[in-house]
């Protein structure tokens, strides 16, 4: 039997989060490392040795396509030694960047999310801005100066490459890009009389669950024969509440940082939860299990999960946790997650990026950005894409001939070209532009876990027999918010934006020193214009 | 007199070192405490429902943001803790044989059995499980009644856990499939009577400094083997290993 991802325990990083806060805040008045300035050239008789902290899905071809990068890398550039780290969660990525942050061993070039650059950038110069290591036209994307085919910055998807700005900089590229697909049991679906829609709903879902859960007068389920159903699962319940509210046209937060998550909508909604959680034909990962086990062995219906994890999804899926004799046998449909409003479809965008620290040594930050911007060459997305179901995030290399060859042979195989993890490609690709993220700021990513923890704590709550109303979401709204500190996040972006707004306006001496410097400039010009005049 | 008093004390000596001694693994009964419910009422608990147990630390795998997972025996059987209420300050004092009275609710992950959503306060008493020895009944429909057990497997062979880049045979992966580094939890192979089980050192359990990780680091194709470990399971059984000896 192989084995998943074991669902290890990774701080919620509060605690830790605040105690970097802390001591990044303590560095204020300090000196901290040097804005980055571009070199004028990349010095290649140098030796530089950077990191690379890489997130992979515990799958061992991403990890080659990783040793291969690196080892193709380097024959281009001999003088760049680069050493990998692999992670298989991001949780842990941003647990020990934090940690390092403090030692100031932080790695070069890291896989990251956008939400944890933002905590990030409350140190000093900690991250690089690649606005201007992009745009250069020697060592920037496309640059004439690269040693490979790098891709333009117009060849980067621009809706992918936005997703990586925070106040107005670019702080990362994204490498890799997924969304969330239902998959599902047809024949299960099929045999309960109801037909797929041509768009998921949510009341469909509802419904079409509570029908999976009659059973014979022997116990067992009528659809599957077996004393196990949970006809719908999640696995990212941060994504379910997030995606539900965004669908809904309500709030989850400002730009800006303003917790927005605690209303009457998010109280309708988890409502509806608790009645299919208390019927038993809701849960979650975090409550049951990985929604691909279930899925495979006929006991759930509706599995909603990354288009990254497809490859664990349906009876021929090419990895599998369950044994072979709980395997059944049915048809896999994979469609996009359920919508309120299935005219105005809304899924959510993520995936990875990667962000690069920065150093004493431009030149080491420059090795940085070549490997960084190696990561979009056409060879590493395709390949990397190819893994499961992620998408490239440049126009190169979704156009290249190698990577729409591989889109056409879908369900050649159980393999390289699974049907089920093309199609949920193919499904992000045709609904780009249907795609959202949520604002990054400090504490976003708490803002997301406690999205995520209301609806474990509703369907904990009513499998333990708790009655969910009104009083009972209130009081979950104020232990969540003081659990995630929410009340503290809202204050510390309150204060970072008057902050900001204070800046907005230039002190005295500024404005005196300007004024000055642009007398002294018509001086110049008038007394030149003069001189003239008298010849 | 004296004699008699000397005697006394010394008898009084022994019965309170045999009363210690009690705390100690005798297989002696274990007395509940009021509201505390029996290994067995535990099991017969339906999922969900909130528990009381008493147990003592058998070991512990990872403590995070005052959550705690732990694994706890009494002389009926065994418990797993997961992500338990817990100070740092109080991990500390979690060390093994160390009882604590458990409340919490009785959970079902994968297969595993579980407390989740738990508070614990330390009680007096002390107890370290003998490994029990599963071998024989590895196959069986039985062993399940034994999950979390701290238990030992004796004679088992290496078997192949897949294969290295060059496609050479390897007797261990880092994660299920080679994907992982140093560091990372190990997968291996071992089997008997013609069935092949997955076992596995949970690096939070047993990290890479540990006597068990190097161990099996150094295990070849054919080895015979005697291990320790607790019976965890996910999706069947999957034993996480704190002790190997090549035979």
């Amino acid at each position: 039997m192989q084995k998943k991802i074991y669902r290890k325990k990774y701080p919620t990083l509060i605690a830790l989060m605040f105690i970097c806060l802390s001591v990044l805040a303590g560095c204020h008045g300090r000196e901290g490392l040097d804005a980055f300035c571009m070199p004028e050239e990349f010095e290649t008789s140098e030796a530089y040795e950077i990191t690379f902290w890489a997130k992979n899905d515990t799958n061992k071809t991403q990890t080659a396509i990783y040793e291969k990068a690196i080892a193709d890398f380097e024959k281009l550039y001999p003088n760049i030694t680069v050493n990998l780290r692999l992670y298989t969660d991001y949780g842990k990525i941003y647990n020990d960047v934090i940690t390092n942050i403090a030692t100031g061993t932080t790695p070069n070039v890291c896989i990251t999310y956008p939400d944890h650059i933002a905590t990030y950038l409350t140190g000093t110069n900690l991250v690089v801005p690649l606005d201007e290591l992009a745009s250069h036209k020697e060592y920037g994307l496309g640059g004439n100066k690269v040693k490979f085919d790098s891709p333009r910055t117009d060849e980067v998807i621009p809706q992918f490459l936005e997703e990586c700005m925070i106040d107005g900089h670019h702080y990362a590229l994204p490498y890799m890009r997924s969304t969330e697909a239902c998959y599902i049991n047809k024949t299960y679906v099929e045999k309960l009389g109801y037909s797929l829609p041509d768009n998921l709903t949510w009341d469909f879902i509802w419904e079409v669950s509570e029908a999976a859960m009659e059973k014979d007068e022997d116990g067992n389920f009528k659809v599957n024969g077996q004393k196990v159903m949970i006809p719908f699962i999640y696995k990212s319940t941060d994504n379910m509440m997030i995606q539900m509210l965004r669908q809904k046209g309500a709030d989850y937060s400002t730009e800006e940082g303003e917790i927005l998550l605690f209303h009457d909508t998010t109280k309708e909604l988890l409502s509806e939860i608790a009645v299919h959680a208390e019927s038993g034909a809701f849960s979650t990962f975090k409550i049951s299990s990985y929604p691909a086990n279930f899925l495979n062995a006929g006991q759930c219906l509706f599995a909603i999960d990354s288009t990254a994890g497809a490859t664990w999804m349906g009876t021929d899926a090419p990895l599998s946790d369950i044994s072979e004799d709980k395997l059944a046998r049915f048809e896999t449909c994979v469609m996009p997650i359920p919508q309120f409003d299935p005219a105005n479809p809304q899924m959510i965008s993520q995936g990875p990026s990667v962000c690069i620290f920065n150093k004493e040594d431009p030149q080491e930050v420059m090795a940085s950005w070549l490997f960084t911007q190696y990561l979009l060459t056409n060879e590493v997305q395709t390949a990397y894409a190819e893994t499961e179901g992620y998408v490239p995030v440049t126009i190169k290399a979704q156009e290249s001939d190698g990577y729409q060859d591989y889109l056409s042979r879908c369900g050649e195989d159980n393999a390289l070209y699974y049907d089920v993890k093309i199609k949920a490609s193919r499904l992000l690709l045709d609904n780009v532009g249907n795609t959202f993220v949520t604002p990054v700021f400090v504490g976003s990513t708490s803002l997301r876990d406690a999205a995520g923890q209301l609806i474990e704590n509703t369907v904990k709550s009513v499998n333990r027999g708790q009655k969910v109303d009104g009083a009972y979401i209130d009081g979950l709204y104020g232990d969540i918010s003081s659990l995630y500190r929410l009340d503290q996040i809202g204050i510390q972006n309150n204060r970072v934006s008057s902050q900001r707004q204070e800046l907005g306006a230039l002190p005295r001496e500024a404005l005196i020193l300007l004024w000055s410097l642009a007398a002294a400039w018509a001086c110049i010009v008038a007394y030149v214009l003069w001189l003239k005049a008298r010849k | 007199m004296k004699k008699f008093t000397s005697l006394l004390l010394v008898l009084a000596l022994v019965f309170a070192c045999a009363g210690c001694g009690s705390k100690g693994g005798d297989g002696g009964e274990d007395v509940k405490s009021e509201g505390v419910m029996t290994y067995d009422e535990y099991m017969a608990a339906q999922l969900n429902s909130e528990v009381v147990i008493e147990a003592y630390v058998q070991a512990k795998q990872s403590w995070w943001e005052n959550q705690a997972t732990v694994y706890a025996q009494d002389k009926d059987g065994a418990y797993f803790l997961y992500n338990m209420a817990c100070s740092e300050e109080d991990y500390e004092k979690l060390t093994p044989g160390t009882k604590m009275k458990v409340t919490g609710y009785k959970s079902e992950w994968s297969g595993e059995i579980e407390i989740t959503d738990a508070t614990f306060e330390i009680e007096e008493g002390n107890y370290i499980a003998e490994a029990e020895d599963v071998t024989s009944i590895l196959a069986s429909d039985d062993l399940i009644n034994h999950q979390n057990k701290f238990v030992s497997f004796k004679g088992m062979t290496v078997e192949a856990a897949g294969q290295d880049d060059s496609g050479n045979d390897v007797a261990f992966l880092y994660n299920w499939d080679g994907s992982g580094q140093d560091g990372d939890d190990l997968y291996f192979n071992v089997s008997l009577d013609g069935n092949t089980y997955t076992f596995t050192v949970e690096s939070y359990l047993c990290d890479n400094t540990t006597d068990v990780y190097a161990a099996v680091k150094g295990l070849n194709i054919g080895d015979t083997v005697d291990m320790e470990g607790f019976l965890y399971w996910y999706e069947g059984v999957n034993p996480h290993i704190t002790s190997l000896e090549v035979k």
